[in-house]
């Protein structure tokens, strides 16, 4: 039986904690108290609840008891403080009247995106950031945190106790920035959301059960600041990302845990009601866009051309390649340029994207990064230019660090050998 | 994890009776709190059975039975489709459906079932039978397009 409370009360902690540190940041405008006092509220409903049951209305009674912590808090600080003021020095701060900001309950998702902003402050570690972010947006424990990142848990407590610090000491205000600086911020928030998901996605790390969760925790994230920026047509945009990347989660991965590509991939196992999601989300996305689009608008953009597609044979390669174009232009990146160089081939032929890839080549990033001679080998023998593509093979083989991977190449390099000595083939 | 938490009809909503103004404001704050948190992915209401039909099946013959159908509480009126970490954090979301304040305070009951996703098929579901699913989509799309 209690187990079965204990239980509830993680659940009711994990639905209500996100609003619970909001509101009670907005009372004592530091988050790392606010989260004290929301714990301190969590210990006591540990206490009360197995005996006395869980309450109707479990948000408020948190809230209630916390807040009331809260206001003693305030009480001894002020009373400390007229002590301070007795002995002749005062304090910069004023307290504001507690009666007012006990009233103001209202607004809620105001605070949560307050919390989000704050949680995601640049005067923060990216780790910092995520670990924070997970921590009081996900409701995830530290040691979850931990086992989500591979990282001992005394790393990701200390991360979190120092981000506090940092956060009260720095005085970051509890405010959603405006104007020129929102951008800049925002950014920082969705990098966090995008983070948490890819820390998820890009699985087969280990078996660990919290790394799928960790997408569906970012993906929450990201819906929720959908619903609190509704005007940012970039928080679509990466909830647009996100759920088309996830719908393919079941398909991304063989019985063996082995990784299948996305032209290999059964589209039968795609989610679509993800698919669906997402391609909503990209309406919204482009319906609030008043500008050109952003990184996320247009990555989601291309993952919707992936996702329309019912068999590979179906892509609309030229409209992907003209997506990457564009990306290529806001957020200019050789990885993005070699994958515009592929969606080019697929589009207009073997030929054209060989013209980009060649010019790739003058990117000093590039010069050990194994997929691109592994890609031109790939264009080179489509256009029957065997030796050549051998030579850029070997050249890939020797650049990955990954030994499954590498057999692979050389193996392809080996078949160019064959081929190439074919009659009539070169 | 993905769940199905399926409503059940009531005698009101057997009679087709709709939801007043104030019912759906009810509701919709409930829903709108789902959406709030990021959790809801679906929702639908199903219309009473008397609009409905089901098709018995016995060995090789099959009897067609028009609605409506008795046992009022066994019938699905709705569902929603949610995501939550654990059965448990379902279960205290759904345990704040105003149901009290919905129709005539008749008791009812909410069920709460775990969705398989894909990968829950595991081994059994073969690449055979992945094929044969992905090809009966493609000639659907085609009949569909045609």
């Amino acid at each position: 039986m209690a187990t079965d409370t204990h239980r509830a009360i993680e659940a009711v902690w994990r639905i209500e904690s996100p609003r619970l540190i909001a509101g009670l940041t907005r009372l004592v405008r530091d988050v790392g108290m606010a989260e004290e006092l929301a714990q301190d509220a969590l210990v006591a409903a540990l206490e009360q609840w197995p005996a006395e049951g869980v309450p109707r209305n479990p948000g408020a009674w948190l809230m209630t008891t916390a807040k009331r912590r809260a206001i003693d808090q305030i009480r001894r600080n002020e009373t400390y403080r007229r002590k301070v003021e007795e002995v002749g020095r005062d304090l910069e701060e004023s307290t504001p009247d507690i009666g007012a900001m006990v009233a103001e309950d209202d607004g809620i998702g105001d605070d949560l995106l307050r919390l989000v902003f704050v949680a995601c402050h640049p005067v923060l570690s990216t780790e910092a950031r995520t670990a924070l972010t997970l921590r009081l947006f996900g409701g995830l424990t530290t040691d979850e945190i931990a086992r989500a990142f591979l990282v001992p848990e005394t790393t990701v407590a200390q991360r979190i106790v120092r981000a506090k610090k940092t956060l009260a000491n720095a005085r970051v205000p509890f405010e959603v920035p405006q104007g020129e600086e929102l951008a800049a911020r925002l950014s920082s928030v969705l990098e966090v959301v995008y983070l948490i998901f890819n820390e998820g996605y890009s699985a087969t790390a280990g078996d660990d059960w919290m790394r799928p969760a960790l997408c569906e925790d970012a993906l929450r994230l990201g819906r929720i600041l959908a619903r609190l920026a509704p005007r940012e047509p970039e928080v679509h945009g990466l909830v647009a990302l996100m759920e088309i990347q996830a719908s393919r989660t079941g398909a991304r991965t063989g019985p063996g845990g082995e990784p299948i590509l996305l032209a290999d991939q059964n589209r039968a196992r795609w989610d679509q009601l993800l698919i669906r999601r997402g391609l909503t989300a990209l309406e919204r996305a482009e319906a609030v866009l008043d500008a050109r689009p952003g990184p996320y608008v247009l990555q989601a953009a291309i993952a919707a051309c992936h996702a329309r597609a019912r068999r590979f044979e179906d892509t609309d390669w030229a409209r992907i390649a003209r997506l990457y174009e564009q990306l290529a232009a806001t957020r200019p990146s050789p990885v993005v340029e070699l994958n515009r160089a592929v969606a080019l081939s697929m589009a207009f032929g073997p030929a054209a994207g060989l013209a980009l890839l060649d010019q790739l080549l003058a990117f000093p990033a590039l010069q050990s990064y194994h997929l691109l001679p592994s890609v031109r080998g790939d264009l080179l023998t489509k256009l029957d230019r065997y030796a050549e593509a051998r030579v850029e093979f070997e050249r890939a083989a020797s650049l990955t660090r990954n030994e499954r991977e590498r057999a692979l190449l050389l193996d392809r390099a080996a078949a160019c050998s064959s081929r190439g000595l074919k009659p009539g083939a070169a | 994890m993905r769940f199905m938490v399926i409503t059940k009809a009531t005698a009101e909503s057997e009679a087709g009776v709709l939801p007043a103004t104030e019912d759906f404001e009810t509701a919709g704050k409930f829903i709108e709190e789902l959406v709030d948190a990021g959790v809801l992915l679906a929702a639908e209401g199903i219309s009473p059975s008397g609009d409905g039909a089901r098709i018995y099946f016995d060995g090789e013959k099959t009897t067609v039975v028009d609605g409506p159908f008795t046992e009022t509480k066994e019938l699905v009126a709705g569902f929603f489709l949610v995501e939550m970490k654990s059965l448990e954090e379902c279960v205290e979301w759904f345990k704040r459906y105003p149901f009290a304040r919905l129709g005539a305070g008749e008791p009812t009951n909410v069920e709460i079932r775990r969705v398989f996703q894909a990968e829950d098929f595991g081994e059994n579901f073969t690449p055979e039978q992945q094929a044969a699913v992905e090809d009966r989509e493609r000639r659907a799309k085609a009949a569909g397009n045609s």
